[in-house]
């Protein structure tokens, strides 16, 4: 039977892939925060996923103002990176598990969340990053990769609540797949930022520090915080937690194995939580 | 009608009103990342700007550069940002073009922590009222 054995949480600022890809890790700028990456790196090899789940969102890429999907599972084989304007990522391209993927989204329809498919799509930052962040500069990933794509560009988004039920409900897709399989699920974006508008740079820490401190043991609390508390208090483009509410709910009993917390990185906070399932 | 978040100083929300409104515009903004588009939008950008039927006033921001006023006219920032990005810019550029800062003033305010809630919070309590 398939598990879901960690979940991770990790923002997804592109500048982090750009700097990675020059090779501007011990860049004073960007030391801290690479720096800050080493024990997550660790841990994750130790974990040793087959499959991630990672859940992030498309970035005017993959999808655009013509067809808005709330959810999308990627059920394809392989998923290539995104030109963003500056050509795309050199980073190897994502190979999917699509059996698994077309198992999981029956689950999930049958479950009542109405799932759309990408049977191909190309994949962003959203994306990229976060392997970048958990698995350095190998040659090829070291583990297949389910994209769920959420739109959390268009209001209105999905509730936190939402997507925390999603997550339990790929919880119990992913158990019900009979093939032995370590299944991570990472819940990318945020934390605090704002990118447009006169109110620009707005980085809340108080409010980053109150989600990281009540995602293990209160996520129902999380789960209450509105649209609009989420776009005032942790900025616009803050509302990208959604997607670590998710993979909260795919945990059952996390344990928390590393926290990272740093600010700035671009107009950003960077963070990062790695939990284990101890249930 | 009004939203609650009307009410959050210096934002834009990108609801379902601005999606509409700025349907062309963003759409413009997100032809830029196939290297093909950029070649020809580099090579003669009023040609390639008729291919989308933006209104007078949404064109003038994109000309000027006005990534404030794409966002009044309905722009997204991760749109508009892809003609950042045409231009050579960073997301720090824009962020203080934005706010009226220099490049430089933002990404000082950016490392000492970022732009602060307070004051930044609600129209409302920022005019006195409750």
């Amino acid at each position: 039977m398939a598990r879901i054995v960690a979940g991770v949480g990790c923002s997804h600022i592109p500048s982090i892939g750009a700097a990675a890809d020059k090779g501007m890790e011990q860049d004073p700028y960007y030391k801290p925060l690479f720096d800050g990456y080493g024990p997550a790196r660790d841990w994750i090899k130790k974990v040793a996923p087959d499959v991630v789940i990672l859940v992030y969102n498309d970035h005017a890429s993959a999808f655009s103002v013509d067809l808005i999907n709330t959810f999308v599972l990627g059920v394809g084989d392989t998923f290539k990176p995104h030109d963003e304007g500056y050509g795309p990522r050199q980073v190897p391209d994502v190979i999917g598990h699509g059996e698994l993927a077309d198992h999981i989204l029956e689950s999930l329809i049958m479950d009542e969340f109405d799932m759309a498919l990408a049977n191909e799509m190309t994949v962003d930052h959203g994306l990229t990053v976060p392997m970048t962040v958990m698995f350095d500069k190998p040659d090829a990933w070291p583990c297949k990769v389910i994209p769920l794509c959420v739109n959390v560009i268009k209001y209105p988004q999905p509730t936190g609540n939402r997507c925390y039920n999603l997550g339990k409900a790929l919880r119990k897709a992913v158990e019900s797949y009979p093939e032995d399989l370590k299944v991570a699920v990472f819940g990318t974006g945020g934390m605090g930022h704002q990118l447009q508008g006169e109110r620009a740079g707005l980085i809340n820490q108080e409010f980053d520090q109150h989600f990281l401190n009540n995602l293990k043991d209160n996520p129902e609390e999380l789960t209450k915080l509105s649209h609009v508390e989420y776009m005032r208090d942790a900025g616009s483009e803050g509302i990208e937690l959604i997607m670590w509410l998710m993979m909260r709910g795919a945990m059952q009993s996390p344990s928390e194995a590393y926290r990272f917390y740093h600010v700035p990185m671009s107009n950003t906070a960077a963070g990062l939580v790695c939990y284990e399932e101890t249930a | 009608m009004d939203k609650d978040y009307d009410d959050i100083p210096g934002t834009y929300v990108f609801d379902t009103k601005r999606c509409k409104e700025g349907f062309h515009l963003n759409k413009f903004c997100k032809s830029l990342d196939q290297a093909e588009n950029r070649e020809q939008f580099r090579a003669n950008p009023d040609t390639y700007l008729d291919q989308y039927p933006m209104t007078a006033e949404q064109r003038k921001m994109i000309n000027d550069r006005d990534w404030l006023g794409m966002l009044q006219v309905g722009g997204n920032i991760y749109y508009t940002f892809k003609l950042a990005i045409f231009d050579g810019l960073t997301m720090q550029h824009v962020g203080g073009m934005m706010s009226d800062m220099t490049v430089d003033e933002f990404k000082a305010m950016m490392l000492g922590g970022g732009r602060k809630l307070e004051g930044n919070q609600s129209k409302k309590q920022n005019q006195g009222g409750s």
